[in-house]
């Protein structure tokens, strides 16, 4: 699968909570959830956003809450994939179990704001289109790679048990 | 994406040495070895869910079309975060729960009247025991790390799944050994320690492990502290925050009858990091906006005003949180203009409470006493932030807008240095009262 788009860039432990305040738990619909996403820390995001942007953070995304609104709020506004340095344990789970794209990628700060990158999920390469760069990282391991290619956890835990 | 290096990968041999968080995952998967970055499939003991991610979890398993659950004994369904209900949304959301249970049949569905934060509840109830190997679609299911039991928080998904057949998939964590030696002062506990720890590592300092936290100070910390320090693992990251199991933790769970398993990390078990810390001369800490690793003994911060001051939570919401706040309360008002929210975390804290005098001194200290709630702790009711407002609260997180306004301000600290601090109006340590 090939994701190509316009960079978002976001810090550090950008939490949960960043990406989906907890007033706006109350509805499990990623579109209305999506509609406040960031809002906390970058008010202009949802005017900037368009369909299949990327969102570029630092270390630790996704970090505090177990809420997997906060994958679903960036699923809903229309992000396409999210890379970060590093990922929060239950925010990964979360990002795998409902196919929302995202890879852990080194080399972010390489990446600025606007910058146009085509990510190949399969090979986990990445193509800066803006700076002409290419960055590598690692495939998924074979057991997450299963559940995304089933299109997530349940569509996995069917097939395994039929 | 981590994959094992073959470093981490021990040779075989006939005794593998391995620590609590190993033992426990392998004993619930048909593995008779175990590696750290391995994924395994492993039966859960207990799937707990509220009124925030249950919903999610049904929606998904109903939509897969399954007509029962694994086991009707091993979920727990606890509407807490925004009950009780706040408004019309959170009410048809705690209904769900309320509804899957009874389609489903599910015995450990606590509503309104029974209902307590979760982690604070099933501890409490004895649904939790050494051992086990629990998932919570809540980030702080790892409290239950206290008592031994591996314990973790995962997604509605997740939950979801584990209402099919009983089963979540693991990255098996990398475990991180923290010693505390020495003894710890008057005012100084479980939760100064724990911030202290995340102050020192960071809130990436554990990313992906199980902490483990051992240690003279920790063997002599009451399961109330430990809880506290359970709790918080989540804030470095980790996985999971275990305590091995002893007497304390077996005094702790005598009343209930199910048996639980004692498990002892070995002596050669690997550790990816070992931190060891002599804490006799911790101050209490206290965590700044807005983040919990932005940590400062309270001597360090002059004259920082509050408006309002939270003493209750999955951390800090117990009855030994209460008595400490009370003890420092009793005879005394809070700074006028101040608002100080007590919330028990249980209904059998509530009611110890009052039988112990606690209510009434909150109470005619000039705090309000409330049913017990998640509720300010995530911003949900019973005490949201205005603009500029200045929050210290006995919670777990202070991110920007947490407990309401993004232009608010929460600090954290021990329920002590937030009884104290509500009779001054600014943070104080406990010592000063």
């Amino acid at each position: 699968m090939i994701i190509k788009g316009k960079v978002h860039k976001f810090g550090n432990d950008v939490n949960t909570d960043d990406i989906i305040a907890a007033k706006y738990l109350v509805g499990t619909d990623a579109f209305e959830l999506g509609k406040h996403c960031m809002e906390n820390i970058a008010p202009d995001f949802l005017e900037k956003v368009n369909k299949g942007d990327i969102i570029v953070g630092g270390k630790n995304f996704g970090c505090g809450s177990s809420r997997e609104h906060a994958p679903l709020a960036i699923k809903g506004c229309g992000v396409s994939a999210v890379l970060a340095k590093s990922f929060s344990g239950i925010f990964f789970r979360n990002a795998i179990n409902i196919g929302l794209p995202f890879l852990e990628l080194g080399e972010v700060n390489k990446i600025n704001a606007a910058d146009e990158l085509e990510i190949d999920l399969a090979s986990g390469i990445i193509k800066n289109l803006t700076k002409k760069e290419n960055y590598k990282t690692e495939p998924f391991p074979k057991f997450l790679q299963e559940i995304v290619t089933e299109g997530g956890l349940i569509n996995w835990v069917k097939k395994c048990t039929k | 994406m981590a994959t094992t290096p073959p470093s981490q990968l021990r040779n075989s041999s006939k005794h593998m040495p391995y620590t609590i968080a190993e033992k426990i995952l392998m004993s619930h998967c048909a593995r008779k070895d175990i590696h750290t970055g391995e994924f395994i499939e492993a039966r859960v003991d207990l799937a707990l869910g509220n009124d925030i991610t249950a919903p999610i979890a049904i929606q998904e398993f109903k939509k897969a079309g399954y007509r029962r659950v694994f086991d009707k004994k091993r979920i727990v369904l606890v509407p807490d975060h925004f009950a009780p209900a706040k408004d019309l949304k959170s009410a048809n959301q705690c209904k769900g729960l309320a509804d899957f249970s009874k389609e489903f049949k599910i015995k450990n569905y606590f509503e309104v009247g029974c209902m307590g934060i979760e982690h604070v509840l099933l501890p409490e109830k004895g649904l939790v025991l050494p051992g086990d190997l629990v998932i919570g679609a809540d980030s702080h299911t790892c409290t239950y790390g206290a008592m031994g039991a591996y314990a973790t928080g995962v997604g509605s998904t997740d939950l979801a799944r584990s209402f099919i057949d009983g089963k979540c998939w693991f990255k098996v964590p990398a475990s991180v050994k923290f010693i505390y030696k020495g003894k710890l002062k008057k005012w100084v506990g479980g939760k100064d320690l724990i911030l202290f720890t995340i102050g020192q590592i960071g809130v990436d300092g554990a990313l992906y492990k199980a902490m483990e936290f051992t240690g003279p100070a920790i063997k002599k910390l009451g399961m109330d502290d430990r809880f506290a320090m359970s709790n918080m693992a989540i804030e470095a990251g980790a996985r999971a925050g275990l305590i091995a199991a002893d007497v304390i933790t077996k005094k702790y769970i005598a009343q209930f009858k199910r048996k639980a398993k004692f498990y002892q990390s070995d002596p050669d078990a690997h550790y990816e990091k070992v931190y060891q810390w002599d804490i006799s001369k911790l101050e209490p800490q206290v965590a700044c906006p807005h983040l919990p690793s932005n940590v400062k003994p309270v001597g360090k911060l002059k004259g920082i005003k509050v408006d309002q001051v939270v003493i209750g939570s999955c951390t800090n919401g117990r009855i030994s949180d209460l008595r400490i706040a009370a003890k420092i309360l009793k005879g005394k008002k809070i700074k006028a203009g101040l608002r100080l929210i007590v919330i028990p975390a249980t209904q059998k804290i509530y009611l110890e409470a009052v039988k112990e005098g606690l209510a009434e001194i909150f109470v005619k200290a000039g705090g309000v006493f409330s049913t017990p709630t998640c509720g300010p702790c995530l911003g949900g009711h019973m005490g949201i932030l205005a603009e500029e407002e200045v929050c210290l609260a006995t919670t777990n997180r202070n991110f920007i807008g947490r407990m309401g306004s993004p232009k608010s301000f929460v600090y954290l600290s021990s329920p002590a240095v937030a009884a104290a601090s509500a009779i001054t109006g600014r943070i104080t340590h406990p010592g000063k009262i």
